[in-house]
């Protein structure tokens, strides 16, 4: 095999921090690489120095694409090459069509005026190559996160790609999509595309992945060949952190207390489609002391289920019956819910859980300002003081709480939305997807304060679509499909192979 | 040894200075930007600016201005937009007129119900925004209309005026000298002719409370450990704040006295200042603008904060139009046309952000001031209304450049 890609000694450093030290990468021919590291540790930036966005002249070392010398400007210098980055946050146009997306900045046109006719074959023949099957003139707005990153790639093959760089594609993912999109890399790779792949979840990187080559800090640490060694997740881990986490699980005492949360025959209409429902006659439970997972794939109606409860947030006509602590409570708005006990840590931080251009403790006090106040008016020192006892409490690694949320990286930022619905005080919290995009070592972080909750006698509600870490934490797994519930299972019983098939057979 | 430990010490708080100064730019750039142009006017107008009659005329100009601006500010950190203010200005200066010259109403009921008319006007618009969902910029576009139009009728095209003597007080009249011992005993040491000893006396307490409240906060956040204002700033700031205050202040005494408006204005500007740092409703606002759909699944009742936004600015745009047309003594037409912009424009130079979430309330007295200062320099000066309305868009557009550079500076 042939070297595709050698990036030599890279350096690039920001006011005060060293992002890259002479980190030293390369790709074969016709591999999947992939590049793991905790958050921060430099691959994101390790990407932009080879995609241009870092251009040429911002950095120190060499790269080498295809024999070459390189010194992009730009790009649409590097993407000219035939090296095209998908970015985790999609830049798809969502209210235009498949068709116009893909050839978007690069249409099939004469002269400025486009061949609809041309686009559309084209834009089949590449749908067919990714395996969706949609029509080209279905708008974007109306995929799922799972096809619609099948549409980036197909945008990415329509520029003759040479290297694609895919960072963490399957985060938002469930996971029959994850497995998908996996396949669909491996079958590029027999279609001779070479991949570099970033991503947190270490069991996929070992299913397709030729090489691993492990960042920490903004160096390389390690570079292993995943074919003629046998790699395990363990050691990656230990690579990553630079220490071994024994346990990737904490263990916790389990006891469930006294009946805290009940919800009985919850049925909920989607808020468009009248005659649709999304949450189908769902019965739950929770205890105090208990950590209850909800699984299920990505559109089985569990973030739309959690929503509802949570003030009617999401969904219209919401019946059923909700209680807590045995009496029967009234949630019909955000406010009333917080005063019936619940909390909810939303799955998309930063557009529904944080004001991210305020500061950490303004984002802290917001859900119960009534503590921190008299009469209506603020107690700042007050506030302080929470925030201070939060960041200790909940190690949020910031100068200081007066520091702008935005500046935060991923898990310290679930940080301090799990620092504000504590200090709302609920007795049920339900989290959804607490630990996406978060790195291992703050997702370890993450996990014991999920056990101290339930130390304290707090109900927790676990919504995750990586389906290790409800087997891990929870009491019970409750597995959800299409708006119902189709089982429940006891931990000690609980597999993924059991929970898939619940799904499957429904 | 000691000398370089010192000279280390020294550098190293330079550079905190510094960079202090550059996280704070924006602040210390208003203060200062509103100070240059006072003294540019100053100059170039041979010292009419700073004259005690045009300092009076200044707070009469631009109290309605101000007045609408706070409530403006309140609208646009909630994350909307009112483009009707100048249109219900000029509608509820009709009403008056029309009220106590036609109907011959008296001027007590005519107040409050010109009030009350503004508080339903932005009931009305604020309904259609907070609970439907409507777009701000279109509600309040057609509201802009809307009250342009119903002011032409029921003026029917005519100037309606001239008010009784007690309407005129609200914008004309002056606080009455209540110590006048005072006065005499600092206009024996300046010399001046007169001087109004309540006037000075309101100065120097708000001076005494200004310094008083600023050492205190100093010393609870030192107490609690936060980083605050470098001694040196703290003190410069200070000096300026109390000075310019001072300085106005004996300038107005040797005139008339404190004008009812500046009172009106003063008092309001501290309640909403107060409000928006200080209150659970304030911090609410600025999270409803900040992240609409986080402060909503935080518990907060975002459509009825936002009705109370527009609730507001009607109450405070009714209460300008009731100086506006008191100044004037009489209620026209045009009353109020555009005046929409400057308001808008004032919050922005004072630092709001288009998108919510950000602004305060003094930055846009500040703002206010600097349109105003520039409206009347430029008049002393005679420069003709075309050069005025070029200058002023540039200015808007130069500090809205200044915030955004700042900020990308910074991150």
């Amino acid at each position: 095999m042939t070297t595709l890609l050698e990036m030599r000694e890279i350096s690039k450093t920001f006011p005060g921090v060293r992002a890259l030290d002479n980190v030293t990468f390369s790709v074969e021919d016709g591999e999947i690489h992939a590049l793991v590291g905790e958050n921060g540790a430099g691959k994101s930036t390790l990407m932009k120095v080879l995609s241009g966005i870092y251009p040429q002249g911002e950095y120190g070392g060499e790269i080498i694409f295809d024999g070459a010398t390189m010194a992009f400007s730009g790009i649409s210098d590097s993407e000219r090459h035939g090296i095209i980055i998908i970015h985790q946050e999609l830049a798809l146009v969502p209210l235009l069509s498949i068709a116009e997306n893909l050839f978007l900045g690069n249409e099939c046109a004469t002269n400025g005026v486009i061949s609809w006719r041309e686009t559309f074959q084209r834009t089949e023949g590449l749908l067919r190559k990714v395996g969706l099957r949609e029509a080209p003139q279905t708008l974007v707005d109306k995929l799922g996160v799972g096809k619609q990153q099948l549409v980036e790639i197909a945008k990415a093959l329509s520029k003759e790609v040479r290297l694609l760089i895919l960072d963490e594609p399957t985060a938002a993912l469930s996971e029959s999509d994850s497995q998908a999109l996996l396949d669909l890399i491996l079958e590029l790779k027999a279609q001779g595309v070479t991949s570099i792949i970033i991503s947190h979840k270490l069991n996929e990187v070992r299913r397709v992945a030729d090489t691993i080559t492990v960042l920490r800090d903004g160096a390389t640490v390690a570079t292993h060949n995943a074919r003629t060694e046998k790699v395990t997740e363990d050691r990656i881990v230990r690579d990553m952190v630079g220490r071994s986490i024994e346990n990737r699980y904490p263990e916790r005492d389990r006891h469930a207390g006294e009946m805290l949360l009940e919800v009985e025959n919850w049925t909920v209409t989607h808020p468009e489609h009248a005659d649709r429902l999304s949450v189908r006659d769902v019965s739950f439970n929770v205890r105090a002391g208990e950590v209850v997972g909800i699984a299920g794939l990505m559109g089985a109606g569990r973030t739309e289920l959690a929503m509802s409860l949570f003030g009617q947030s999401y969904g219209r006509n919401a019946t059923g019956t909700v209680r807590v602590r045995g009496e029967t409570v009234d949630i019909s708005t955000v406010g009333r819910a917080i005063k019936a006990g619940l909390a909810y840590v939303t799955e998309d931080r930063k557009a529904l859980g944080l004001i991210l251009d305020e500061t950490i403790h303004k984002n802290i006090t917001l859900a119960n300002l009534a503590e921190v106040s008299r009469r209506g008016v603020l107690n700042s020192h007050a506030e302080t003081r929470v925030a201070e006892k939060y960041r200790q409490a909940m190690n949020i690694r910031t100068p200081s709480v007066f520091q702008r949320v935005v500046n935060l990286s991923g898990g310290n930022q679930q940080k301090v939305v799990l620092s504000k619905w504590l200090f709302a005080g609920p007795e049920v919290l339900i989290l959804d997807e607490p630990t996406r995009g978060i790195d291992v070592g703050a997702k370890l972080e993450i996990y014991n304060i999920i056990n101290d909750l339930s130390r304290q006698g707090k109900g927790v509600v676990m919504i995750s679509s990586e389906m290790p870490e409800l087997l891990g934490l929870c009491d019970r797994i409750y597995v959800m499909n299409e708006g119902a519930l189709v089982g429940e299972l006891a931990a000690k019983d609980a597999s993924q192979e059991r929970i898939m098939s619940l799904i499957v057979t429904e | 040894m000691t000398e370089t430990t010192s000279s280390e010490t020294d550098h190293a708080g330079g550079k905190r200075l510094l960079s202090y100064l550059g996280a704070h730019m924006r602040e210390y750039g208003l203060l200062i930007a509103l100070i240059a142009i006072m003294l540019c006017f100053q100059i170039v107008t041979d010292g009419t600016l700073l004259r005690p009659v045009n300092i009076t005329n200044l707070f009469l100009q631009n109290s309605y201005i101000i007045i609408m601006a706070l409530g403006m500010l309140i609208v646009i950190v909630g994350g909307n937009i009112d483009l009707s203010v100048g249109s219900v200005m000029g509608f509820v200066g009709a009403l008056a007129a029309v009220m106590i010259v036609e109907w011959n109403v008296p001027v007590s009921v005519t107040v409050l119900t010109c009030l009350f008319a503004g508080i339903v006007i932005g009931a009305a618009q604020g309904y259609w925004v907070a609970y439907w969902n409507i777009p701000s910029f279109i509600v309040t576009l057609a509201g802009m209309l809307v009250f342009r139009g119903a002011s032409l009728w029921l003026l029917e095209g005519q100037s309606v005026g001239p008010f009784p003597q007690s309407f005129q007080m609200l914008s004309t009249g002056f606080v009455a000298d209540l110590i006048p011992p005072l006065g005499d005993a600092i206009s024996a040491v300046t010399g001046d002719k007169r001087v109004n000893g309540l006037a000075m006396l309101v100065g120097l307490v708000s001076v005494g409370t200004i310094i008083w409240s600023g050492l205190r906060v100093r010393a609870q956040n030192k107490a609690y450990g936060i980083e605050d204002e470098p001694t040196s700033f703290f003190v410069a700031r200070n000096v300026i704040v109390a000075g310019a205050i001072l300085f106005l202040v004996y300038k107005l005494s040797t005139f008339r006295g404190l004008p009812n408006v500046l009172i009106t204005m003063g008092v309001l500007t501290l309640i909403y200042a107060f409000i928006t740092e200080r209150t659970t409703l304030g911090r609410r606002i600025y999270a409803l603008g900040g992240n609409r759909k986080a402060a909503k699944l935080s518990g907060i009742a975002t459509e009825r904060l936002t009705f109370f936004t527009f609730v507001n600015m009607g109450f405070l745009a009714a209460l300008a139009g009731l100086i506006f047309a008191a100044r004037l003594n009489t209620a026209t037409p045009k009353a109020g046309f555009a005046l929409e912009l400057d308001v808008i424009a004032a919050v922005f130079i004072g630092g709001a952000s288009m998108s919510g979430g950000v602004g305060k309330i003094v930055g846009a007295v500040v703002g206010a001031f600097i349109m105003g200062v520039m409206n009347n320099g430029m008049s002393i000066m005679g420069i003709g209304i075309d050069y005025q309305q070029v200058i002023k868009g540039l200015v808007l557009l130069a500090a809205v450049i200044f915030d955004v550079y700042n900020k990308q500076k910074q991150g």
